[in-house]
């Protein structure tokens, strides 16, 4: 199917979100998101917050055992991906130029979650830094910077 | 790269399945020599990341290259050893065609007493046409 037939309205779904506090029609946005099992949230002042509950299907190492490196690589994509359709800074799907991932602690077998600062938009370009933790926001597991190629609004 | 020993083969698939992630997204052995090793990652709906387009997730491309990278450092080590990713770095070149498999190779190109410096290429039908490039180290825990 031609990709011009089909589209979406990121701003509409994401202003009703905002107002009814419902998240699902995002969460269920994005197959893979929703195969990770990923929640969209956002902490007191409004910033989104990203939770990926635990779930045995995400293990990568079942000595430790610890969360899959490509699934917290993921989680953090994703969190920068919606983050910047959240935010409106993108009226498309902004498209992954490259990623710096550094593991700063093996992701344990309980809840994760991850936050993004949007460090620079440009027209066409947009550099987002992007942390995770578990159950102390001091002790982060990983952080990640990206650069995304956006469509910003008007 | 040819993989002639179908008993490496199958012990190379039993270990990718024994990794909870790995299985669930359905990664297969596809092969190795000495030096690297091929896995692959058959397309599948749930991996979408670009409802529009049916593009596979960007995160779908990391754990292939994670995965990819973790079995290749263990050929180069030749002993087994526990590993754990550093950091990893991907420059996405073209977004993956949907309705296609991943391909991921992955080498080391230098080995340390504490650390082993990988690259890897992800590729759908011709690795010259690359649709992402990465490199990463991952610690050698067991090693002082």
């Amino acid at each position: 199917m031609p990709e011009q037939t089909k589209t979406i309205d990121f701003s509409t779904l994401f202003s009703a979100a905002r107002q009814t506090g419902d998240y699902d029609a995002v969460n269920e946005l994005i197959p893979y998101a929703h195969f990770l099992g990923i929640r969209l949230d956002h902490d007191e002042d409004g910033t989104p917050l990203f939770v990926l509950p635990f779930d045995k299907k995400n293990i990568g190492n079942t000595h430790l055992p610890a969360i899959h490196g490509g699934v917290i690589a993921g989680f953090l994509e994703n969190a920068a991906i919606i983050h910047l359709l959240y935010a409106m800074e993108s009226s498309t799907m902004p498209k992954p130029i490259n990623c710096n991932i550094d593991y700063l602690r093996s992701g344990r077998p309980i809840d994760t979650y991850a936050k993004c600062d949007v460090t620079k938009q440009g027209r066409r370009i947009a550099n987002v830094s992007i942390t995770a933790w578990q159950d102390n926001p001091d002790k982060l597991i990983a952080s990640a910077r990206y650069h995304f190629k956006v469509t910003p609004e008007g | 790269m040819s993989d002639k020993a179908p008993s490496r083969s199958k012990k190379s698939q039993k270990n990718i399945d024994s990794i909870p992630h790995s299985a669930e997204l359905g990664i297969e052995f596809v092969c190795r020599d000495d030096t690297s090793a091929t896995l692959k990652i058959p397309y599948k709906k749930e991996l979408i990341g670009n409802p529009l387009t049916g593009t596979v997730h960007g995160g779908v491309v990391l754990s292939l290259i994670d995965s990819t990278c973790g079995r290749a450092v263990f050929i180069a080590l030749k002993t087994p050893e526990t590993i754990a990713t550093l950091d990893l770095r991907v420059d996405y070149f073209k977004p993956a065609q949907p309705e296609q498999d991943l391909y991921c190779v992955a080498e080391c190109y230098k080995l340390t007493r504490t650390v082993v410096f990988m690259r890897a290429i992800v590729y759908q039908d011709d690795i010259d046409d690359p649709i992402a490039s990465s490199v990463s180290t991952f610690m050698r825990t067991s090693v002082q």
